[in-house]
């Protein structure tokens, strides 16, 4: 092993996805399995978990003072990047990936790779989906806004409805956590819990498992390390959907 | 190699369930992290530091892995006194809440919320990275003493956590032992800085930090080595701990029981794994092996 410090990279573009979300290209290649990430260090301001969109891209949403920071950042912007890091999702024969919002960027890659037969595509209007074009070419996308601009008018799980659940192998699952509950709740009244895998977003300061900022209840299991993507199963009886923790470690409700 | 016997561990006022601890700091912030560990294997836990006021931390990043070892300025992170409610659920276990304040009163008031709910409470008088709290205070025999007496009075099972950052490490843990110390722990991080070349300026947020790990393994052998020859109470050894004959070692050079934290980074079910190798009916008893290094 070798010291981990964080590598220095220069961003080589930007590309505006939606008002909210931008992709930035970076100027070396990641090793990754889809659904893993970086910790993204904005020199002067933070240190920020970001899920990679391929293996040279971060697709970011504006959020809080680092990705602010961020978004006034151009080509030739240096940025730290320690990782990749977690689990990823597992690959299945035939998956159906759900996507909320910014949540559509783990599973680009995923769908890159040819095993997603249908992909759920949902945000709260048209102009804010995310990779609808890429997403487009790679595999058979269902759109659903909540105020109905484009595709059906509702939540995603509207969509899920529509389809025969029992065709796929896997469901593959990240977006907003009250989307994801939505989704798991239906799994579970479908009795296909143990078939589908969400990907957590937690506060994370270390981001290899030993501060223990990210865990979660009551399995203590680490966001960084065991997941960020967990089984439905698992997550049933435990404080996804409900609550997570702020910096100080404080819950705070969802 | 050396191995010991299995039987009842009882250090510095606490009953543990085996001789190895997991250092403050470490999957210490929610009980379900700290049972996990519990039911893997460590004999006791002890919890993130808990301060008089809930605290955010330093900006990242908070923490890089080394080769050899951990560097970290994570900033005292902390829920305060909503971590009583926290760990209620694990009352009646080998839990030891580890506190900080900036002066005696504050180490009063944070002791006095988990007195009578924890095993034992552990002052941490040695985080190198957090202005005004721990090793600000732990580098002052006098301060050590007082915020020692502030907690040890109310009965409580008191350790006292040193910091390495001194010239003479015996001197502060004298200190702690007149102030009412159970036993004291030896010891935090080490003060230290890595550089990112391609940044041109320190790596974590903090800018300082502190280094723990197998690299820092020799440095807190000596510091037992050295608490063992001056003082009374017992030690507790902690820095780099990773394997079964480090435990051995540790406690060779004067420890009653050992505290890991980093090596949780490799294995997260290290507990378990050095029990197994420590641990064999035919083995030494612990006194025989506690100390026995010293001439
Ligand atoms: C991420 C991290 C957080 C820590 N937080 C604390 C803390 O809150 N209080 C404390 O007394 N020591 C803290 N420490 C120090 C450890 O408890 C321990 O003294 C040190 O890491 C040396 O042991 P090790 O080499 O087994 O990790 C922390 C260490 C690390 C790596
Ligand atoms: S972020 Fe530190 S354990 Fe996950």
């Amino acid at each position: 092993m070798v010291d981990q410090l964080p590598q220095t990279v220069s961003i080589l573009r930007v590309k505006k996805e939606t008002p909210l979300i931008r992709t930035y290209v970076m100027d070396r290649s990641f090793v990754f399995s889809p659904g893993q990430f970086v910790m993204v260090w904005i020199p002067g301001t933070d240190e920020i978990p970001m899920a990679l969109s391929s293996e040279k891209t971060i697709t970011v949403q504006k959020a809080g003072d680092a990705t602010n920071t961020l978004f006034s950042f151009g080509p030739g912007d240096k940025l730290g990047v320690r990782g990749p890091f977690g689990n990823g999702f597992t690959k299945g024969e035939k998956v159906l990936a759900i996507a909320g919002g910014v949540g559509a960027a783990p599973l680009l890659p995923l769908a890159r790779e040819d095993c997603v037969m249908t992909l759920l595509l949902g945000a709260r209007t048209e102009a804010e989906l995310l990779f609808v074009d890429q997403l487009d070419e790679c595999t058979d996308v269902l759109i659903a806004t909540d105020d109905g601009s484009l595709g059906v008018e509702g939540y995603v799980t509207a969509l899920m409805d529509e389809l025969n659940l029992g065709a796929y192998d896997r469901i593959s699952v990240c977006g907003p956590e009250m989307m994801m509950r939505a989704v798991l709740t239906r799994v579970e009244e479908k009795g296909i819990a143990h078939k589908t895998e969400f990907s957590l977003h937690r506060y994370m300061k270390c981001g290899v498992g030993i501060c223990g900022s990210c865990c979660i209840d009551p399995s203590g299991l680490r966001v960084c390390r065991d997941g960020p993507v967990f089984p439905g199963d698992l997550l049933l009886k435990s404080e996804f959907g409900h609550y997570m923790r702020d910096a100080s470690g404080r819950k705070k409700d969802i | 190699m050396v191995s010991i016997r299995p039987g009842p561990v009882t250090v510095g006022g606490v009953a543990l369930d085996n001789h190895l601890l997991l250092a403050a700091g470490i999957l210490g912030t929610t009980a379900s992290s700290l049972s996990r560990v519990l039911l893997s294997g460590a004999g006791g836990v002890v919890t993130k530091s808990i301060g008089p006021h809930p605290k955010d931390g330093h900006a990242g990043p908070c923490l890089v892995v080394l080769e050899k070892g951990i560097l970290n300025a994570m900033g005292l992170p902390n829920p305060s006194k909503e971590f009583v409610d926290e760990i209620t659920s694990l009352a009646k276990k080998p839990v030891i809440v580890s506190i900080f304040g900036s002066n005696p009163d504050e180490f009063a008031l944070v002791g006095s919320w988990f007195a009578g709910k924890v095993a034992g409470i552990e002052l941490n008088l040695s985080c190198p990275h957090a202005e005004g709290y721990g090793s600000a205070i732990g580098t002052d025999p006098a301060l050590v003493e007082a915020c020692t007496r502030a907690v040890s009075k109310s009965g409580i099972a008191t350790w006292v956590k040193l910091t390495p950052n001194v010239t003479d490490i015996t001197a502060i843990g004298k200190a702690a032992e007149r102030g009412g110390a159970r036993a004291i722990v030896a010891i935090n991080t080490i003060k230290a800085m890595r550089i990112s070349t391609g940044m041109k300026c320190p790596v974590l947020g903090n800018r300082y930090g502190g280094l723990s790990g197998s690299a820092v393994f020799p440095i807190a052998v000596r510091c037992v080595y050295e608490l063992y020859e001056t003082c009374k109470i017992p030690i507790i050894g902690c820095g780099g701990v990773a394997t079964a004959d480090n435990v051995v070692e540790m406690m060779m050079a004067g420890a009653s029981a050992v505290e890991i934290g980093s090596a949780v980074y490799h294995d997260v079910k290290v507990f378990e794994t050095i029990q197994a190798d420590l641990y064999r009916k035919d083995g030494l008893t612990p006194e025989e092996i506690i100390g026995c290094a010293h001439g």
